[in-house]
């Protein structure tokens, strides 16, 4: 047989009191390769076996402290650092009121990291191919009986010469295990063709499932209720209200927020009596009109008011703001002229620049106009 | 020693914990019996029973999610109603479980072992049905990742200071851990069916459940070592997770609600209800599944004591909560006590004092703890009893605050009955599939507690 090795020799014992005596027995012996198998801890055979404390409380106190320290430190960063919120007058740091989810997070990973430690670490689990397994030794030890299993690889060991040592315990049953060469893991199995077609079987579903969920079902209702409300969207016509418009006009005489209605609507000549610039022309003022006029003047009035259009011939030029008419006209007229139009050609701007702006071209024009017919004194 | 109520008992001794038969074999035959047989008609008769209520519960539910929170009868001054007291009233159930597998173990009470690996699976079946009302509640129950502090789109973070928040925490940790401490307990059994089926695929199954396992002392020595620890860690656990609970309404303003006797009141409160609901259920299934000579009477009689116990324990509070109301020389709290004893609530006020208070009483006598009939019977009603105190502490208080001019009344509608008939339906279900797949009773614990299991004093040099 050349792919079976021998894993060990067992030996049955039928009595607790007969296990104890046999592990002190194997331990005198000289024996290190060697393990007691029983349905249940027996007390005395690990005393029996020599074996050291376990260290497994090491690792849940250092994940239980890891667990405190994880705590404390999201607690602190999320409420004091990243996002600091005053929460019933407590102060962003309020440890009191975090030792509840600190105790829990350090219980949580006390207990979690144990149990991995103790099925990965300390027991090297998941091991479902042992030489001891599926044997009728194990079947026996799973139940009513108490096993010993001493290994080959032990430098004491001798198949003749521990096989009559075992009988001498008074051992009910005695039986080599062997494990086959072949059976143990190898490299290639997981190129298995069975192997990669389900793992492809595997991505295709959880990729179309997925694939389902995030784009067709949370589209559904109920999980679009939220999106789905009762209100008029734009575009789209009210059914509640006769006129089919689901915005309700203000009612009569409502002043917008902000808003000074306009006291000299169609009424020019008070606008020219009683209107004075409330501005005084200090650089920001002129800058502010200069901008202004550049921007909502000059297409039509040029940027000097000379009433040369950019606009070539596509809208009736105006007239220059540079005649004497104009020169002599009062900041009341240009306010109105702003806010109404004029004859139909100049549409009013009232919608468009603030009334404090409007004075600031009002400055601007004033300038432009002296600047044209500078006098000799003008120039310091 | 056979141990029968008729004959002189020698109380110097432990009564043995398994009577009669005791060779290890049968004792996995008589618990891997139930795993290995075809279900009986019985069984699936009453498998169609509790999934005729989860169905009732999920209908119920259903409406819940496509129309709102509206079909319950909750309303503005009673926003929490039967979703919260059935939430309370489920963490409580599964408390007595961790008691017997954690708090009695460290107590070295090896009575426990008949019972601990069911009142475990009751724990996290409890604890499951309590999960599900909070999420309920939340009437879109998709949203409810949003209370696990993770950084997120819209940049903020969960409120630590909230008892909710703590209540999250405090009951998912306790989740995680009761079903690891399940496991870690379940491994060695798997192990045992894993070497006693025939069958291919349990094979297989078992083996995986299993991971390997393989009795071997080595192992043995550390798996106990980690089952105190863990026993350890489960133990303030178990009293941490009511407290939180009890911190949602203690931590509150709400008269009757804001009282620093809430943490251990709930605690005890919890253990009453859990270790009546554990009682209840084990005298059905030792009956069905012939496991008398392992659940004893005398296990039977030790949970009755419990039982008495936390009784006097809830007494106390009960007491205590009108003595505080009067002490404080507050109008507000006197209120409430005398709107809870006499005001529209008064009827279930007072068949939870009689259930509570004056029915455990019963169990002073020996004959009443070691009847079964009474024994399912008071347990039962304890359970009656225990829900409706978290309804009274809860509706009651909601329903008269501090302003006259909100005050109101709660009455449950069909919907808020269906979804509480579906988690005693959830619960049952899978209490019923949990007992006929898995070992309803450690056995490797309960070999080694039967006579003879140990090695003898004298490390058999004169054995037999």
């Amino acid at each position: 047989m050349n792919d079976e090795k021998l894993y060990g020799l067992t030996a049955l014992f039928d009595s607790p009191d007969k296990i104890v005596l046999a592990t002190r027995a194997v331990v005198k012996e000289g024996y290190k390769a060697f393990d007691i198998y029983t349905p249940y801890p027996v007390h005395g055979v690990d005393r029996g076996m020599r074996l050291k404390q376990s260290r497994i409380g090491l690792v849940t106190l250092i994940f239980g402290l890891m667990g405190v320290a994880l705590a404390l430190l999201l607690t602190w960063w999320t409420n004091s650092v990243n996002y600091p919120l005053i929460i019933g007058g407590k102060p962003f740091w309020a440890l009191p009121a975090y030792i509840p989810v600190t105790f829990e997070l350090s219980v949580l990973f006390g207990a979690v990291f144990t149990i991995l430690g103790l099925l990965v670490i300390f027991f090297g689990f998941p091991q479902n191919v042992h030489p001891l397994h599926g044997t009728d030794f194990m079947k026996r030890v799973s139940s009513d009986r108490f096993g010993i299993c001493i290994e080959a690889v032990d430098p004491k060991f001798d198949s003749k010469r521990t096989a009559d040592f075992l009988q001498t315990l008074g051992s009910e049953k005695i039986e080599p295990i062997y494990y086959s060469l072949l059976e143990s893991p190898g490299v290639g199995t997981i190129l298995n063709r069975k192997f990669l077609l389900s793992l492809l079987f595997v991505a295709a579903v959880s990729s179309g499932l997925t694939y389902l969920t995030l784009n067709k079902l949370l589209f559904l209702h109920p999980w679009i209720s939220l999106a789905e409300q009762i209100k008029v969207l734009p575009e789209s016509r009210s059914t509640f209200y006769v006129d089919g418009f689901a915005m309700r006009q203000p009612v009569q005489g409502t002043v917008a927020r902000g808003h000074m209605p306009y006291a000299f609507v169609g009424n020019m000549k008070g606008a020219e009596k009683f209107m004075i610039n409330p501005l005084t022309p200090t650089k920001q003022v002129m800058e502010l009109g200069r901008r202004d006029f550049n921007a909502y003047c000059s297409p039509c009035h040029g940027y000097f008011g000379d009433g040369d259009s950019r606009l070539q011939g596509q809208f009736p030029n105006p007239p220059s703001l540079h005649s004497d008419a104009l020169r002599q006209a009062s900041d009341g007229h240009f306010f109105h002229v702003i806010t109404e139009g004029f004859r139909n050609v100049m549409p009013s701007y009232d919608q468009q620049i603030p009334e404090e702006e409007r004075w600031a071209i009002i400055w601007y024009i004033r300038a432009l106009q002296r600047a044209k017919h500078a006098k000799e004194t003008d120039v310091p | 020693m056979i141990y029968s109520p008729g004959r002189i008992v020698d109380y110097t001794q432990p009564p043995p914990l398994v009577e009669g038969k005791s060779i290890a074999t049968l004792i996995d035959e008589s618990i891997a019996v139930q795993i290995d047989r075809r279900p009986s008609k019985k069984y699936l008769a009453a498998l169609l029973v509790t999934l005729t209520m989860v169905l009732i519960g999920a209908i119920a539910v259903g409406y819940t999610f496509v129309y709102g929170i509206g079909m319950w009868g909750n309303n503005v001054p009673v926003g929490w109603a039967f979703d919260i007291t059935n939430f309370v009233f489920w963490i409580g159930i599964g408390h007595a479980g961790t008691l017997i597998s954690a708090i009695l173990f460290l107590f070295r009470q090896q009575w426990r072992t008949g019972i601990a690996r069911f009142a475990e699976a009751m724990t996290i079946f409890a604890v499951i049905c309590a999960g599900l009302f909070p999420i309920i509640h939340l009437g879109r129950p998709w949203f409810a990742a949003y209370i696990f502090p993770y950084p997120n789109q819209h940049g903020i973070w969960v409120n630590f200071n909230s008892p909710l928040i703590w209540d999250v925490f405090a009951v998912s940790t306790y989740f995680t851990v009761s079903l690891i401490f399940w496991y870690i307990g379940l491994m060695p059994d798997f192990g045992t069916l894993r070497e006693r089926t025939t069958n291919a695929v349990k094979k297989v199954v078992y083996s995986i459940l299993s991971l390997g396992w393989r009795f071997s002392t080595r192992h043995w020595q550390h798996y106990e070592k980690t089952y105190v620890i863990l026993a350890g860690l489960a133990t303030p656990l178990v009293l941490s997770v009511h407290s939180v609970v009890s911190f949602d309404f203690a931590v509150s303003v709400i008269p009757g609600w804001h009282t620093t006797i809430f943490p251990p009141y709930f605690v005890a409160g919890a253990i009453f209800s859990g270790m009546a609901m554990v009682l209840a259920v084990l005298i059905i299934v030792r009956k069905v599944f012939d496991l008398e000579y392992l659940i004893t009477m005398d296990h039977m009689d030790k949970m009755a004591k419990v039982i008495l116990a936390t009784s006097l324990m809830v007494t106390y509070a009960y007491l205590m909560e009108p003595f505080m109301a009067w002490y404080s020389g507050k109008s507000t709290e006197w209120y409430v006590v005398m709107n809870r004893a006499f005001g529209y609530y008064a009827i279930a006020f007072w068949v939870m004092i009689v259930c509570n208070v004056f029915l455990p009483q019963l169990f002073w006598f020996r004959k009443i703890r070691r009847s079964i009939p009474a024994l399912f019977i008071i347990s039962v009603l304890v359970n009656v009893g225990m829900w409706l105190e978290r309804y009274v502490i809860i509706v009651t208080s909601l329903s008269r605050d501090y302003l006259p001019s909100s005050w109101g009344v709660y009455s449950p509608t069909i919907f808020d009955v269906g979804i509480l008939i579906g988690s005693f339906g959830l619960f049952f279900t899978l209490i019923l599939l949990f007992s006929k797949s898995l070992p309803v009773i450690s056995i490797s614990e309960i070999k080694s507690i039967v006579k003879g299991a140990q090695p003898s004093y004298r490390m058999g040099e004169d054995h037999e």
